[in-house]
């Protein structure tokens, strides 16, 4: 892939732009993370347990980090481009000789720095609760950054193609946000009737928290080499579509 | 052999999509071809609506062409768009500006993505011939709408380009900025820049420029050097004051400002009939008295279809 020396400027542009309102950005998710691990842990905690041996307060943290994760990648590139589209001054960007591999790296890139940062950030606040194991951290590692690029690279589509914040909102809360907590953060979808079953397994979300809960536990519903192939070709094919809306200039460029 | 222009463009159309169901297509632009020499201000005129914001966001890469062919020093903005690009610095008409950077970062970014590092002596120089050397550190949020208008002029300028465009760059500011910002554009053109402005303010155009297109309804009317276009417009101006409605037959071909009133006359028969028509509607012309046409007497003849250039002979 060819780049020009320009996209380590976005790249810092963006990652400055949402670390200038980090209590925002950061730290507001990190406490609502917080907030659904205590409330969530001291009502379940005596009354589920979906690993043996693996308090549900345990089972729950990785789930809740990589949701923090995958939502916040999302926010980042999709709040970043609607923003900057309503308000006008996308076209300082859209003046210049960056590709759109370019557009692509900077803002998947610094949408999974944001993902990364606030799942850091729960880790560091709640781990101290609870007794983590780290079973396969590089499956931890792998699952995160994949998970925070797909995110980040929806996020790219949802920005270019909404026009206006209500868009970005039905995009998020219809979409994101029913894919993120039907993903098995608060429960393993062995628990759900087959039906439901069989349709978590369809979507690619259930996927990167299993994988990633994996690393902890050393236990899944599914083998994390499948959770990294349909992660890795869903990647793939968004960022597909994704470049090919910026080469082409979709919603951006008339 | 003949050097490459700075701006070419050839054959340029515009179509926008009909908006509603069996109405026509807009056609924002119609086979607008000019050249623009290196070194030259230039400058582009029309009214709202005719087609010269669509021509520079074309230029710009903002937009597409229907059809038709742009170039910067030879470098087509479609299929060489990075080139072209970095020989580009664009002033955009709309004010906009990122909340969340002061005017030091706005600088060093919009270097940055050109692959400019150590930009910082030409961003102080920047700063300082724009006035905006006290406001380095101030949020771009912060600032006015006449600093925010030089930020703007700033960042175009960042990446140091061979062509500037401004896009009414002097709509809604005061006189102070004005008179820094032309000073420092027209030190930029001798220096060698190309210059290719759009603005309302005629005599500033008629200042500056050395050559100038007029646009109406996406067709160029006019292409000629500042000095020919005054010299072709037919005549001189009659100006006075009056209190009360010109006759019927003035109307027509009147510019009225108030209580002035400006005609078009050839010669003193001419001044004589509008005269008497005053006389005859009982009307008291005060302060009367003859100039030379300005561009702005150019500028509505050949938008009401006088005096019009040979302008698509000339493209």
């Amino acid at each position: 892939m060819i780049l020009e020396n320009g996209w380590t400027t976005l790249l810092h542009k963006e990652v400055l732009r949402f670390w200038k309102v980090s209590f925002q950005t950061v730290a507001a998710p990190v406490l609502t993370s917080v907030l659904y691990m205590l409330i969530f842990g001291h009502v379940l905690e005596e009354h589920v347990q979906v690993y043996d041996g693996v308090p549900y307060t345990a089972f729950l943290l990785p789930g809740l980090a990589m949701m923090s994760v995958l939502q916040n990648a999302f926010a980042n590139s999709s709040s970043s481009l609607i923003q900057s589209k309503i308000m006008g001054n996308l076209v300082f960007l859209l003046l210049t000789p960056l590709s759109h591999r370019s557009w692509f790296v900077a803002y998947v890139g610094s949408s999974v720095i944001r993902g990364l940062a606030v799942g850091a950030g729960v880790f560091l606040v709640t781990g101290w609760l609870v007794p983590l194991q780290f079973a396969a951290p590089l499956w931890i590692l792998v699952f995160a950054f994949v998970g925070a690029a797909m995110l980040g690279t929806l996020g790219l589509i949802a920005g270019l193609w909404a026009e206006k914040f209500d868009q970005m909102a039905a995009f998020q809360n219809f979409i994101i946000m029913p894919m993120t907590f039907l993903s098995g953060v608060f429960y393993s979808i062995h628990s759900l009737p087959p039906f439901w079953q069989q349709l978590s397994h369809l979507n690619p979300f259930f996927y990167m928290i299993d994988g990633f809960r994996y690393g902890f536990f050393g236990h899944s519903d599914v083998s994390p080499w499948t959770s990294l192939a349909v992660v890795g070709t869903a990647l793939v094919v968004v960022s597909g579509i994704a470049l090919h809306l910026l080469r082409t200039g979709y919603k951006i460029r008339h | 052999m003949p050097s490459t222009p700075a701006l070419s463009f050839q054959s340029v159309s515009k179509a926008y999509p009909a908006r509603a169901a069996g109405a026509a297509p807009l056609q924002a632009l119609d086979q607008v071809s000019f050249d623009v020499t290196e070194g030259e201000f230039f400058g582009l005129l029309g009214p709202n609506g005719a087609g010269k914001t669509t021509l520079i966001s074309i230029l710009a890469g903002l937009t597409r062409a229907s059809s038709g062919r742009v170039q910067v020093h030879g470098h087509d903005v479609q299929t060489d768009y990075a080139q072209a690009r970095r020989l580009l610095g664009v002033v955009p008409q709309e004010l906009v500006f990122d909340p969340f950077f002061n005017v030091r970062e706005a600088l060093r970014f919009q270097s940055g993505y050109f692959g400019i590092r150590d930009n910082g002596a030409w961003i102080d120089e920047l700063l300082e011939g724009l006035g905006l050397a006290d406001k380095a550190n101030a949020n771009m949020r912060q600032l006015s709408g006449g600093m925010k208008r030089r930020v703007l002029v700033a960042q175009a300028l960042v990446h140091r380009p061979r062509v500037i465009v401004l896009d009414e760059p002097t709509a809604g500011v005061d006189v102070e900025l004005r008179q820094t910002l032309w000073q420092f554009i027209a030190r930029l053109n001798r220096e060698g820049h190309t210059v290719l402005l759009t603005t309302h303010y005629l005599e500033e155009a008629e200042a500056l420029c050395q050559r100038i297109a007029m646009l109406k309804r996406g067709r160029v009317v006019a292409l000629e050097t500042t000095s020919d276009l005054i010299r072709s417009a037919s005549g001189q101006v009659l100006r006075f004051k009056l209190d009360g409605d010109l006759p019927p037959p003035l109307q027509a071909k009147a510019r009225v400002t108030g209580r002035i009133v400006q005609l078009p006359v050839h010669d003193a028969h001419d001044i004589e009939q509008v005269l008497a028509q005053l006389r005859a509607a009982q009307l008291q012309a005060e302060d009367v008295e003859v100039r030379k046409a300005d561009l702005e007497d150019v500028f509505l003849q050949v938008m009401a279809g006088q005096g019009q250039t040979s302008a698509q002979e000339a493209a």
